[in-house]
């Protein structure tokens, strides 16, 4: 066991248990986006941000990824965290604004403006989908392409890959299109209307805005005849 | 695309999933990386083709599309951006009429821009198949791609020679060492006196940096040492360095009047030098 003291609370937790988990389980809350229960941390969007350390050797971490040390001191909500926290979420706001999930992050923290180049994004490259697609669908079949800012996310040569399964499971974790694909139903979480062959987005005004990595999916085939 | 081609550069790293390697030796033979040969790397390597196509996306030196039979690059590092690369570069664009990484319609030049070629001093740089071009201008961009069209610098595109001309002068007098009557490769060659066992006669070097053969007047074994003299002051050019391949004492002299020093080992047979420009080794 590992004793670590977090926002001035002392805690025994297992060792290998991260940061995160070990505030959750104290009941201190920390935002998260790229984490995922299931899915192997992965430290890319940086809400989680924690101060680990006292005086000047403190310093900001990823809560997500870092695993529990012992003596570990930690502050969750420290000025300098909230500061941190605001600015990823003005960051995030600003590639992605349409967003549901970050809208909503935003509102709980009270961000209501950004300062940086407005952009569109469809993705805010989390990788959630990448670890959801491999590690719980065992499929591989999109990743990461590229790098830097050209990196982008899915099939290999862009197109239908011949391992993806159509089960949704991409869509469905990801903050970016969830609202989209989840359609009028946001409460079945996944549409999957692409598989049953009913697919509710044909009739939607944005179809064609729609990001989907089911292409050629049934909903667009239907919709060219 | 030959499978049993794929299939044998694969077996070569023998079931090791070395993706970057395995990838690397198929761009050699291809020129890129085919779409039916990264799927077979995934089915032999074991390793997933969303994997392969990220890695074979993420690094610039591979490309998913075929290359031109030539590939030019111009360097756009911070000192050959601020010698005027970018007006290289536009002239090239404009000439060529593409885009940095695209290939000219005849399938001759690949035109792409690279960040930095390691030789700051000679910027603005040009690579051809290559071979170095340095201080380049608008100019000659024209020259440039001839020369690249025709081959004239070696056409296979393999050929990973370092050369360009260097102007060479003697460190105490400063008189010009070449001699325009005597060519090799090409270029005027260099002339140096040279002291060997069996009396003091001329060697001649070539003047083009890449290439490292000794002409001498006198005929000497391959491991003799030959102490260096200035034809036209008569002063020793030894300098205090030592050969780095075979540690024989190095002859010395100033390049392109005295921005650099190229010094060669003293040894007939060794292939040994050292090159540095503005205070850069290369
Ligand atoms: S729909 Fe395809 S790409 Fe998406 S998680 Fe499922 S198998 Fe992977
Ligand atoms: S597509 Fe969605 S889940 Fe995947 S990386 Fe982009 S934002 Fe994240
Ligand atoms: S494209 Fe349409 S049918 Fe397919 S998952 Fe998205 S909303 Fe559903
Ligand atoms: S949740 Fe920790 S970095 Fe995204």
């Amino acid at each position: 066991m590992i004793t670590l003291t977090i926002n001035g609370l002392r805690a025994s937790v297992e060792k290998g248990t991260t940061i995160l988990e070990a505030a959750r389980f104290l009941g201190f809350p920390i935002p998260t986006l790229c984490h995922h229960e299931g899915l192997s941390p992965y430290g890319a969007c940086r809400l989680c941000v924690v101060e680990i350390g006292d005086g000047p050797g403190a310093r900001l971490v990823s809560s997500c990824t870092y695993p529990a040390e012992e003596g570990l001191k930690v502050r969750t909500a420290s000025e300098r965290v909230i500061k941190a926290r605001r600015m990823v979420i003005e960051l995030l706001l600003a590639s992605c604004p349409q967003s549901k999930v970050i809208q909503d992050i935003a509102s709980r923290h009270n961000v209501r403006q950004q300062r940086f180049r407005q952009e569109y994004e469809d993705c805010i490259l989390c990788g959630l989908c990448v670890r959801m697609c491999e590690e719980q669908m065992m499929a591989k079949a999109i990743g990461f392409r590229g790098r830097g800012s050209g990196r982008s996310i899915g099939t290999p040569f862009d197109i239908r890959s011949d391992v993806c399964r159509l089960c949704g499971g991409c869509m469905q974790v990801c903050p970016a299109c969830q609202l989209r694909c989840t359609y009028t139903e946001p409460d079945k979480a996944v549409c999957g209307g692409c598989a049953n062959l009913s697919p509710p987005c044909v009739e939607k005004e944005q179809f064609h805005d729609m990001m989907c990595y089911m292409s050629p999916c049934v909903a667009c085939e239907i919709r060219k005849d | 695309m030959e499978t049993a081609n794929i299939l044998d550069i694969i077996h070569k790293s023998e079931g090791k999933a070395a993706i970057i390697s395995i990838l690397e030796d198929i761009q050699e033979k291809y020129t890129y990386l085919p779409e039916e040969a990264l799927r077979l790397v995934a089915t032999e390597t074991g390793c997933s083709l969303t994997d392969v196509y990220g890695v074979a996306t993420f690094y610039k030196a591979f490309s998913l599309k075929p290359r031109g039979k030539h590939c030019v690059s111009a360097c756009l590092g911070t000192a050959c951006h601020v010698r005027g690369a970018e007006t290289v570069v536009a002239e090239f664009k404009g000439q060529l009429n593409l885009q940095p990484g695209e290939t000219t319609p005849d399938n001759e030049i690949t035109f792409e821009t690279v960040n930095c070629l390691g030789a700051c001093a000679l910027g603005p740089i040009v690579v051809s198949d290559g071979h170095y071009h340095a201080n380049v201008t608008k100019r000659e961009v024209k020259d440039i791609i001839k020369a690249t069209r025709e081959g004239t610098h070696g056409s296979d595109g393999a050929s990973k020679d370092y050369e360009f001309s260097l102007e060479a002068s003697c460190p105490q007098c400063g008189q010009s060492l070449i001699d325009a009557a005597y060519y090799i490769d090409g270029h005027p060659s260099i002339r140096i006196d040279v002291m060997t066992d069996v009396g003091t006669g001329w060697m001649r070097v070539p003047s083009l940096y890449g290439n490292f053969v000794k002409i001498l007047e006198h005929i000497v074994p391959e491991d003799a040492l030959l102490t260096p003299l200035c034809p036209h002051c008569g002063s020793n050019l030894q300098g205090e360095l030592g050969c780095l391949e075979c540690n024989a004492p190095m002859g010395t002299m100033n390049v392109d009047g005295g921005v650099g020093i190229i010094s060669i080992c003293s040894r007939k047979g060794c292939s040994g030098h050292i090159l540095t420009l503005n205070g850069a080794t290369i």
